[in-house]
């Protein structure tokens, strides 16, 4: 098959054929999603955020939609990093699909000792560390709101990893100054920045008249908040013009992977639309390679930050 | 190479006809080669709302029957009762509509080798799929009966062609209004007595299940039960159907309902922790 446009893309020293990607809580470890398309055809499937010990999360109720989105509240359930590797890791490299790790942690230590564990396995692109999971039971944990708590897991994971798996810090737009939160992490190591996690959100029961979700709180998502992506990612690319950024935020369709990317995004990640349409990820790929045919792109990377272009 | 949701396909399909049915929509949905691997318990996920709908999720509904000969071809019914935005979305949905689904999803209840006593138990429209079960249990050669329940006689589903295929019909309202006052669970042990049961197939309410499997907890009778979870994506990706679990080693674990159930035997099912989070695993 030829491509009318080189959709390849980089997020540090990774290379990707085709620049949409999974959002890391939205495909499992991949093995859900691989009946709907074949997992090698997307630019690398990001795993859900695991942890260093198996997890249950959160009690359920853990869903709620919202008008155009939904809240979730899952609080990283997963079968933890050993499982993970042992299972999961060398599955998909079978499918011969390209994998970003991604990992959570509860203190700056946990994110090292996740670290330390993937230096060691091949085949994997680069990590995700996600620092901005909203789904904890302190939210003094979010990392990510604070600027010196980031900086300190970013530098943990950079030492502990070594020189050539790129680093992607996952913040979350719930910051008053979100360019100095990504300019600090840049500072201590980190390769590209994965832009938005959740927006922290609440509905109320009205027959119970409690906060619905087990969790209370839960991280709002779908096109609900792709304008706070589009925001989030335009105004680090302006003050980070050279960082890679693997925007996501209510990608539903090529338009919206192509606003992101506009905006300054050099992957898209495709999360919440892949709940109502399994096979979202590959559709989306397809009508912004066509988008980008029609704007005259004769690469996908001619298009990352066109927006913040000068007047003619 | 997929193993999971291994004989689910999305497809956009026609709708051939919705009748009401007391408080629910029977749909019939022309689905094609894909009734071929339906299989009793397992459900469906539909968009609702159309394309420039704000509802961003798909809807799970168990399936209630398919017939692979219909004059339309492959067929899938459905059992609807429009009570969220969703629902009720479906249900307004004229013959000729295009419906995108995907099917089937989940795991099936299993079904014997050898003639057995079963007993299918079902809540409000959570009887839909146990006629189709009937059929197949009937066709092995088991004994069927069947207790349904609801709070009134309008949330019985148990239609004429149904009542073919079960030996027996027993339908209990809590406001009497059809069949016996009160609820399914109520002479349920003298039932399983009586008539040797080896086999209970529920589907409806958690609270009715959660009921059977703790009468039958001291029987032999096993209990396979048709769970309800709020999910987001039917598929298995997003987490959010989970239901605590006993594991073979005493652990805990929080499967989820769309790929590990919906049908889960309900003597493993931790009812008491539904809605809570088990103690931190060893």
């Amino acid at each position: 098959m030829t491509l009318p446009v080189d959709m390849s893309t980089t997020l540090g020293n990774a290379w990707f054929p085709a620049p949409l990607f999974t959002a890391s809580g939205c495909a499992s470890s991949g093995k859900e999603l691989a009946q709907f398309f074949p997992l090698n055809q997307i630019g690398a499937v990001v795993t859900k955020s695991v942890m260093s010990k198996p997890r249950h999360g959160r009690p359920t109720p853990r869903m709620a939609e919202t008008p155009s989105g939904m809240l979730n509240s899952i609080g990283l359930q997963g079968p933890g990093i050993d499982s993970f590797l042992a299972n999961d890791v060398p599955w998909l490299l079978e499918q011969k699909a390209r994998v970003i790790v991604s990992i959570a942690g509860e203190t700056v230590e946990e994110y090292s000792t996740l670290a330390r564990k993937l230096r060691s396995v091949s085949g994997i692109s680069a990590v995700e560390v996600n620092i901005s999971c909203p789904n904890v039971e302190n939210r003094g944990l979010v990392f990510a709101c604070d600027p010196d708590a980031s900086r300190r897991v970013i530098d943990g994971v950079r030492k502990t990893i070594g020189g050539d798996l790129p680093i992607i810090a996952k913040l979350s737009p719930d910051v008053t100054d979100l360019p100095s939160i990504a300019r600090g992490v840049v500072d201590a190591g980190a390769d590209g920045l994965a832009l938005i996690n959740t927006v922290l959100g609440m509905v109320i029961n009205i027959d119970s008249m409690r906060p619905h979700l087990g969790g209370k709180t839960g991280g709002l998502s779908g096109p609900a908040i792709k304008p706070v992506a589009v925001r989030a990612i335009y105004q680090v690319h302006a003050a980070l013009p050279k960082v890679p950024i693997l925007g996501m935020g209510g990608v539903a369709s090529g338009r919206d992977a192509l606003e992101l990317i506009l905006a300054g995004a050099s992957g898209v990640s495709v999360g919440t639309a892949s709940f109502g349409n399994p096979s979202a990820i590959i559709e989306i790929q397809n009508e912004l390679r066509d988008l980008l045919a029609a704007r005259g792109f004769a690469t996908m990377q001619q298009a990352i930050g066109y927006a913040h272009r000068e007047e003619a | 190479m997929a193993t999971i949701n291994k004989n689910a396909i999305q497809q956009v399909v026609t709708l051939v006809s919705n009748k009401r049915i007391g408080a629910y929509h029977q749909i019939l949905l022309n689905v094609g080669d894909v009734v071929k691997s339906c299989r009793p318990g397992n459900f469906v996920a539909i968009r609702v709302g159309g394309d420039s709908s704000k509802m961003i999720l798909r809807r799970a509904f168990a399936i209630s029957r398919v017939a692979d000969n219909s004059q339309y071809g492959g067929t899938m019914e459905l059992i609807v009762a429009p009570h969220g935005s969703g629902s009720k979305w479906l249900c307004s949905q004229q013959e000729g509509a295009e419906i995108d689904i995907i099917a089937p999803l989940g795991t099936a209840f299993g079904i014997p080798t050898e003639p057995i006593n079963a007993l299918l138990i079902g809540g409000g429209y959570g009887s839909a799929p146990l006629f189709g079960l009937a059929d197949v249990l009937k066709n092995r050669g088991c004994k069927v009966d069947m207790l349904l329940g609801a709070s009134v006689g309008s949330k019985i589903y148990a239609p004429m062609e149904g009542k073919r295929s079960v030996n027996s019909l027993k339908i209990y309202t809590e406001d009497g209004s059809m069949g016996e006052t009160g609820r399914v669970t109520e002479n349920l042990l003298d039932i399983v007595r009586d008539r040797n049961i080896d086999v209970i197939y529920s589907c409806g309410p958690m609270a009715m299940l959660s009921a059977i499997t703790a009468l039958v907890a001291e029987t032999d009778v096993i209990h396979q039960c048709a769970v309800e979870e709020s999910m987001a994506c039917g598929v298995g990706i997003c987490m959010t159907c989970v239901l605590p679990v006993q594991n073979e080693d005493g652990t805990t674990s929080m499967l989820r309902s769309c790929i590990d159930g919906p049908v889960m035997d309900g003597s493993h099912v931790r009812w008491d922790l539904v809605g809570k989070v088990p103690e931190a695993l060893a």
